[in-house]
């Protein structure tokens, strides 16, 4: 990418809300005139209806892998693109389209009669590596816009993203939040992988983990902490880190990591 | 006029969520009108299966990212009805107010970036940017003024962290809402009115075109049905009837019509009308004196039978909900605001709760066990609500079309902007139903 060419750049999205891509118009003027200056975007059917012809240098790629029918879709971005980024917890992780990967219900349960229908089919939610190899991740749910600002000025820069690898708590005791247990609540913070700032529990709510888990987290000692500490019933401490983590949880469906090259 | 026409839009670009449109005539006489819906089930019913009361909503709020704000609302206002729980005054003009920055915050993503492009002959806004750059730029500001006045009261509008059942876990400070204040009256209006002179300029190039038809929303006696009220329709001879939320089921009537692959819903006539249009077809005399003032300069007044002046209603609503918001943050400072507990459940049982989203009326419903887990819900989303009644736009446009004598490519840029003025949100589409049929 030479600094005098601006970068191609396309966001494309599969199963998902779509709120990822929102957030980049929350970017506001200033932000997002800055970055159309480094980047040109080729590519963004939400917004746009050109499409990108030639090669693409980065493309962000929103919302998990969960039908075998998107598969060639994602297989034909990634010939086209230089860089491929997961864009958001649900390409990054699965996300919480993951919380119905250990159900077997969940189709009867919402289509009744009609769950066998061919065109209902969907499989496990998987994150986009599964079926394509992706080189980086923007994570959170919603994303975080700190961060993709971040990596994509470090990959016009010709330098490496940096993610934390530290939990969420550490974040908290930077803002000095007080901690949910001490409040009543519970939280996954101590395993949840910071790089957000720590928004929920500043603003009373439990941290869920949508950015994912920090390196090796203990799952065992977190179930233990919610049930003893934050007082969850031995069912909802084992099921609370399904919500934005069930596909790496040590119980995650068969294919839920990344696809072996 | 024996011409044949194959229409195949795969994935309609500028709507949230994936659509298709499909039209074939033959030597001049139509075989096929479609209008599909090929998005990606995500099973959120199933999926709340078995969670807290506390999570329901921070799990529901991402079916849709755009209006995770009306998913949210629509799921505390659900859960509440279950759980026996009355929110104070503070925490209602609190979510109204909140509410009211969604329906902006969405409105200026739709007219301002998805739908002006169509009337200025551009694919984008992209492209817009060297000839229309000061207009671009006032744009995302508005953009971004909405997603801040959100972030004050929500915590964030994409997936809000604030609002839970029994009311707020945090509220803005007194100083938070004068900021707010001061800063819609001398930078958002100012940049307001400077896009109001750019669509006006633009309001005759929408698409003429007529369809009388069921139109449904919120109706509260106090204010505009936004955040609350009773479900009411207007029939095209106008008159009005209305209908217990809790009775949601008996005037959707979700349903599978082998002409098309998404469930449909109808109440009284073969379909209906959620969404901006419909709610200023039903309460426009509730609207704020400046909203009718820019009503009437845009020439909006009901009962309006154009779905593709749903967007112009959408920029009446855009200044009714900065006025109505500046008269609750007035409230809410007068009042004195303050943090307060959440109000406990008072019982466990099965509740409906309905806001109006951008798109129009959304539903949730809820039941929970003893321990206040959820055992089943169902979510009733209004870009579903209008798949019936974009089907017949379709099937009434096309003949007027192919009469015209329009071409090709005419005819698909009619129809996708059509497609565009419902501003369908398809990723909302917890569950639709896909009938293949044989040729």
């Amino acid at each position: 990418m030479s600094p005098k060419t601006k970068a191609k750049v396309a966001f494309f999205d599969f199963t998902s809300c779509e709120g990822c891509q929102i957030e980049l118009t929350n970017l506001g003027e200033k932000a997002f005139m800055g970055l159309l200056d480094h980047i040109e975007i080729v590519e963004f059917r939400e917004a746009m209806s050109e499409k990108a012809q030639g090669r693409i240098d980065i493309s962000f790629i929103e919302g998990s892998f969960s039908r075998e029918a998107d598969r060639k879709r994602l297989e034909d971005i990634r010939s086209r693109s230089n860089v491929v980024i997961a864009f958001g917890a649900c390409a990054a992780t699965g996300g919480v389209t993951a919380l119905k990967n250990h159900m077997s219900d969940y189709s009867e349960a919402v289509y009744g009669k009609d769950a066998k229908m061919p065109h209902l089919d969907s499989s496990f939610a998987l994150p986009v590596s599964a079926a394509i190899k992706v080189d980086y991740s923007v994570l959170g749910c919603p994303m975080s816009q700190a961060e993709f600002v971040e990596i994509v000025s470090s990959l016009l820069h010709g330098k490496e993203p940096v993610i934390p690898n530290h939990p969420v708590c550490v974040e908290c005791k930077k803002k000095s939040t007080l901690c949910r247990y001490g409040q009543g609540d519970h939280c996954l913070g101590m395993v949840a992988r910071a790089g957000c700032g720590a928004p929920c529990p500043a603003d009373g709510i439990p941290c869920e983990a949508c950015r994912g888990f920090v390196d090796h987290p203990n799952q065992e000692a977190l179930v233990k902490v919610l049930r003893e500490k934050g007082g969850l019933s031995e069912e909802r401490a084992f099921n609370k880190s399904r919500i934005f983590t069930a596909n790496l949880r040590s119980d995650a469906v068969k294919g839920a990591g990344a696809r072996k090259e | 006029m024996a011409k044949d026409i194959n229409i195949n839009v795969h994935h309609v670009t500028r709507v949230e969520g994936h659509g298709n449109i499909l039209v074939n005539v033959s030597k001049g006489t139509i075989e096929k009108i479609e209008w599909q819906v090929p998005e990606a089930p995500r099973f959120f019913e199933a999926m709340i299966r078995g969670r807290h009361y506390s999570e329901v909503a921070r799990i529901v709020s991402r079916i849709c990212g755009i209006c995770s704000v009306g998913h949210t609302l629509a799921s505390v206002k659900a859960s509440e009805d279950a759980l026996g729980i009355q929110i104070s005054e503070q925490s209602f003009k609190l979510r109204s107010l909140l509410k009211h920055a969604e329906n902006y915050d969405s409105h200026i993503v739709h007219v301002l970036f998805l739908a002006a492009p169509d009337l200025l002959g551009a694919p984008s806004v992209f492209p817009l940017v060297p000839t229309h750059g000061e207009v671009v730029k006032c744009a995302l500001r508005l953009k971004r003024f909405g997603h801040e006045w959100g972030s004050i009261i929500g915590g964030r509008t994409t997936h809000p962290t604030r609002v839970v059942p029994g009311g707020f876990t945090d509220v803005p400070t007194e100083q938070e809402l004068r900021t707010l204040r001061k800063r819609i009256t001398d930078e958002m209006l100012p940049d307001l009115n400077t896009a109001l002179e750019v669509l006006l300029s633009l309001a005759g190039k929408f698409p003429k075109f007529e369809r009388q038809t069921e139109y449904m929303a919120l109706h509260s006696d106090k204010e505009y049905g936004l955040y609350d009220g009773v479900i009411q329709t207007v029939m095209p001879d106008g008159t009005k009837e209305k209908y217990k939320v809790s009775d949601y089921r008996k005037c959707t009537n979700e349903y599978v019509d082998r002409r098309s692959t998404a469930k449909w819903a109808k109440n009284k006539m073969g379909s209906y009308m959620a969404g901006a249009l419909a709610r200023v077809n039903n309460n426009f005399d509730q609207l704020h004196p400046e909203a009718k003032k820019v009503a009437g300069l845009l020439g909006m007044k009901p009962l309006c039978f154009n779905p593709y002046l749903n967007s112009v209603a959408q920029v009446v609503e855009v200044v009714h909900s900065v006025h109505e918001g500046l008269r609750l943050i007035d409230e809410l400072l007068a009042a004195g605001i303050k943090r307060e507990p959440l109000v406990k459940p008072t019982r466990f049982g099965s509740g409906t709760g309905a806001v109006e989203v951008p798109r129009g009326i959304l539903y949730h419903h809820y039941s929970y066990d003893k321990d206040g887990m959820c055992t089943g819900g169902d979510c009733i989303i209004p870009t579903n609500e209008n798949h019936a009644n974009i089907q017949h736009d379709f099937e009434k446009l096309v003949p007027e079309l192919l009469k015209a004598d329009k071409s090709e490519k005419e005819m698909e840029l009619a129809l996708e902007m059509l497609v565009r003025a419902y501003d369908p949100c398809i990723s909302c589409s917890t569950h639709y139903l896909d009938v293949k049929f044989t040729r």
